[in-house]
């Protein structure tokens, strides 16, 4: 709960239904008011409309629709995803998450501005840890 | 009679789940999935279980696809399919599946086509098993809500008030 009484707010990112149901019902439990969307075009798509959340929680390894080429590791979407967001402004929480371990990526993907990743999958100790940074935030 | 079958119902399911967690097949992320439902998604864990089979079949023909390419292996657009599937696999609690997704990609990171497909052969396994045991498991859930929900009344109740 942010200080006030209002809910926290989060934007689950995520090209697999089965991970954007499960995460959207995780953090629904926890009180969490959240909106999910399938890949990073249609995150930036509803900044620019003027919705804002405090934390986006993104998979790492979306494959751009007509994107370029793969080339270096897979999560460049997200890296593109993650420095457009802060290019517009966008200041909340963003956190990836990962199908692999320690990865070459993550030292991109922080330059960038993600504030932090994890493997998959979502957990409630993950979303535990999220709620404590956001109340760390707001207080 | 009736009571009993509730009892039995759910010793079935809790038997089912111990020898699956007991063999890997699933982790505690699947209790994570089952507490999520509640009253207001009663069929919450059946509803995302089934998407992923839907999705997971798809992915596996992708795969297989790709692989029956000998000219053109497509290792970069298996490792897209196997990511998925790893991390679909890995938010039900399907441990084993995840495993042999993580095997598989290993191949694929070294070009390895045989060791590609032993991994798929593999990863079909045990898909199928998990399928086959997550729908008895649904099944024995179902029976089991269809019998709570058959009321009788109590000996002493009058007939004219059998929801006392």
């Amino acid at each position: 709960m942010k200080k006030g009484g209002r809910k926290f707010s989060a934007l689950v990112v995520d090209d697999d239904q089965v991970i954007r149901n499960f995460e959207e019902k995780l953090l629904a439990r926890f009180e969490l008011e959240t909106k999910v969307v399938k890949n990073g075009e249609e995150a930036l798509k509803l900044f620019r409309e003027g919705y804002t959340f405090d934390v986006v929680v993104m998979d790492m390894e979306m494959p751009v629709k007509n994107g370029p080429e793969w080339y270096g590791g897979t999560c460049r979407p997200l890296v593109q995803a993650t420095r457009a967001l802060r290019a517009m402004g966008v200041d909340c929480m963003i956190v990836g998450v990962t199908s692999r371990g320690d990865g070459p990526e993550k030292a991109e993907l922080e330059a960038a501005g993600l504030n932090c990743c994890w493997e998959k999958p979502l957990n409630d100790k993950i979303v535990r840890t999220i709620l404590d940074e956001l109340a760390k935030k707001s207080s | 009679m009736l009571g009993l079958s509730l009892d039995q119902l759910r010793t079935d399911m809790n038997r089912l789940l111990a020898i699956l967690f007991h063999q890997g097949v699933l982790d505690e992320q699947f209790l994570q999935l089952q507490q999520l439902q509640d009253e207001s998604s009663p069929n919450f864990v059946s509803e995302v279980v089934n998407i992923y089979f839907h999705e997971s079949e798809k992915l596996l023909r992708n795969l297989r696809a790709l692989l029956v390419d000998r000219e053109l292996c497509d290792y970069k657009k298996m490792e897209i399919q196997l990511n998925q599937l790893m991390g679909s696999s890995s938010s039900i609690g399907a441990q084993r599946l995840r495993n042999v997704c993580i095997a598989f990609r290993a191949a694929s990171n070294h070009n390895n086509r045989p060791g590609c497909l032993r991994a798929l052969e593999l990863l079909e396994y045990e898909y199928c098993y998990l399928k086959n045991k997550l729908h008895e498991l649904f099944q024995i859930e179902q029976q089991r809500m269809l019998a709570a929900a058959v009321r009788y009344p109590a000996p002493h109740q009058h007939l004219n008030n059998p929801q006392a």
